[in-house]
């Protein structure tokens, strides 16, 4: 199976904590975002997990992962499996003692890329473009700040990791542009998968898988009501964004319900 | 029986991963039991016997612990048969990057971590080079890059081995590696079984216990290393 001819991911339902079977199938396509909510110990990352092994009944939730619609050759699970996942979570962090030109270098290398210089100058790019604060190729890896590294990161598995689906635990780094890192994996057509607590990102996604008791509760599709409420959750964000940047630049913040102190700018 | 020799650098995750694989197994019915070797001392015999996982521990002193290796992995098949084990999975570390414990015949598992940087997997030898299974750990630290390009670093250094990533704190990855592990054929018996790679060819004063420093006190197999000269100097 050639990684790049993933279209479609498809998870057959197994059993929550309870044995209780898990009635739902879900398949998500090359672009789809879909956004995994649900309280602490429901069974998020274990959903990520039974992705990443392609389950094949073979774990604890009895979950079967389908590929293109069909259940994937013993043989080819194994052999692919690492490369079919990219994950990228908040702690993760770069080790490398390397500038990160020089380090893209090498990624592209792994990657027998045709065009190496090209590819690591798109993903410099792209990653100052999601980045609040600009840097270089010279810098190195390990001294770029959070947001940086997150940035650096997501343009990187966009751009140059081989895996068709994208996992992420948590991005909620103030640094990043998270719409815009979002739309580069939808160009991209991988296929993600984001678990989160936060309201933004969860709104962002075209579905929300609700977990409870390890195992999926609902499938939430946002209706008309909850679109127009996400612009509206949006806006408010960027007024938080608005605030943080007035903090940040040494400014004082006069804001609050009484309109007098309505003048940020 | 099964036999599976687990061996790699220290602190890249051996116990962890063999918690988890072993706990997975035990999960099908499996029994199992652990044998660690060590030099000086170690704890892993405890936190085995925490989990409830049967172990002996084998502590080499003094001797080349992968010499103290073969010389007693025979003793430990009798005892997991005597245990009626129907796995035997034994934990060492290499020390020297030199020696390897890997046996023909008997699968070979290599632990190796991300964090060990991205030039370690041509550093390790044998230990790596020889082994069906290379486990990669501590990925949950690194970005997804660094763990591509270590995962084809080490696939430079050994084409022929299953890579497989698990995040010893929480198992994430057993399950592929139990793929593995299910295919393993039974071993008939260790008449004839072998080293894949020769241990060192040693045999000098100093491992017959010389301790003074000096050509005078060296006899046997010792080498000399070479250092840069300037032009027209005498060797
Ligand atoms: N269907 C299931 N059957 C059995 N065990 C399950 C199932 N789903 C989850 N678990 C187990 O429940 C525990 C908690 O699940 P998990 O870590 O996935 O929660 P989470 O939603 O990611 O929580 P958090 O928000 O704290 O990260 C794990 O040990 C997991 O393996
Ligand atoms: N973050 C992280 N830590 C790990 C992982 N695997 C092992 N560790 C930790 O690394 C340390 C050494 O692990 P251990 O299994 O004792 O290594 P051994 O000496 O090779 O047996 C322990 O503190 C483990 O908890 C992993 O995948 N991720
Ligand atoms: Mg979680
Ligand atoms: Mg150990």
């Amino acid at each position: 199976m050639e990684l790049a001819n993933v279209r479609s991911l498809t998870i057959t339902g197994g059993r929550n904590k309870y044995g209780r079977a898990e009635d739902q199938t879900l398949t998500c396509r090359a672009g789809d975002i879909t956004c995994i909510v649900g309280p602490t110990g429901s069974g998020k990352s274990r959903f990520l997990a039974d992705i990443e092994s392609l389950a094949q009944g073979d774990t604890v939730t009895g979950r079967r992962v389908l590929i293109n619609g069909s259940p994937v050759d013993p043989s080819v699970v194994r052999a692919t499996g690492q490369k079919l996942v990219a994950q990228l979570s908040q702690q993760m962090n770069f080790i490398v003692d390397l500038s990160a030109e020089e380090f893209l270098m090498l990624h592209a290398e792994s990657r027998i890329s045709p065009d190496p210089d090209g590819i690591v100058r798109a993903i410099l790019a792209a990653a100052n473009d999601l980045s609040g604060e600009k840097f270089t190729g010279n810098v190195s890896v390990t001294q770029l700040s959070g947001g940086q590294s997150r940035a650096l990161m997501i343009a990187d598995t966009a751009l140059l990791s081989p895996s068709p689906i994208v996992l992420i635990d948590e991005i909620e780094n103030a640094g990043v542009d998270r719409r815009r890192a979002l739309e580069l994996l939808v160009q991209k057509e991988k296929i993600t998968f984001i678990a989160t607590h936060d309201p933004v990102l969860a709104l962002m996604g075209s579905r929300r898988l609700w977990f409870r008791d390890g195992g999926i509760a609902g499938i939430i599709v946002p209706d008309e009501n909850e679109r127009e409420s996400a612009a509206y959750v949006r806006e408010i964000d960027e007024q938080w964004a608005r605030w943080r940047e007035t903090i940040r630049t040494g400014g004082l913040l006069h804001a609050g319900p009484d309109p007098d102190l309505h003048h940020t700018d | 029986m099964r036999l599976i020799t687990v061996a790699g650098p220290p602190s890249s995750g051996k116990t962890a991963v063999i918690l988890h694989l072993v706990q997975a197994a035990q999960a099908e019915g499996v029994r199992a039991g652990v044998a660690k070797f060590d030099c000086i001392s170690s704890d892993d015999g405890e936190i085995y016997r925490r989990a409830q996982i049967p172990v002996c521990t084998g502590l080499s002193g003094g001797l080349c612990p992968d010499h103290f290796f073969v010389a007693n992995i025979e003793d430990c098949v009798a005892w997991g048969k005597r245990e009626g084990f129907d796995l035997l999975v034994t934990e060492s570390a290499g020390l020297c990057c030199r020696c390897s414990p890997h046996l023909r015949g008997i699968t070979a598992v290599c632990v190796i971590d991300v964090l060990s940087g991205i030039n370690t997997p041509k550093k390790i030898g044998p230990m790596l080079r020889l082994a069906d299974i290379v486990v990669v750990t501590k990925g949950d630290i690194v970005s997804q890059a660094e763990r591509e390009v270590f995962a084809f670093r080490v696939s430079r250094a050994n084409p022929r081995a299953g890579i497989v990533m698990v995040n010893g704190l929480t198992g994430q990855g057993i399950t592929n590696l139990m793929r593995y592990f299910r295919e393993i054929p039974d071993m008939k018996s260790f008449e004839g079984s072998e080293l894949r790679f020769a241990m060192p060819a040693a045999l000098c004063s100093y491992c017959l216990g010389e301790t003074r420093v000096g050509t005078t006190y060296q006899i046997g197999n010792v080498r000399h290393m070479e250092f840069p000269r300037k032009e027209g100097e005498e060797p």
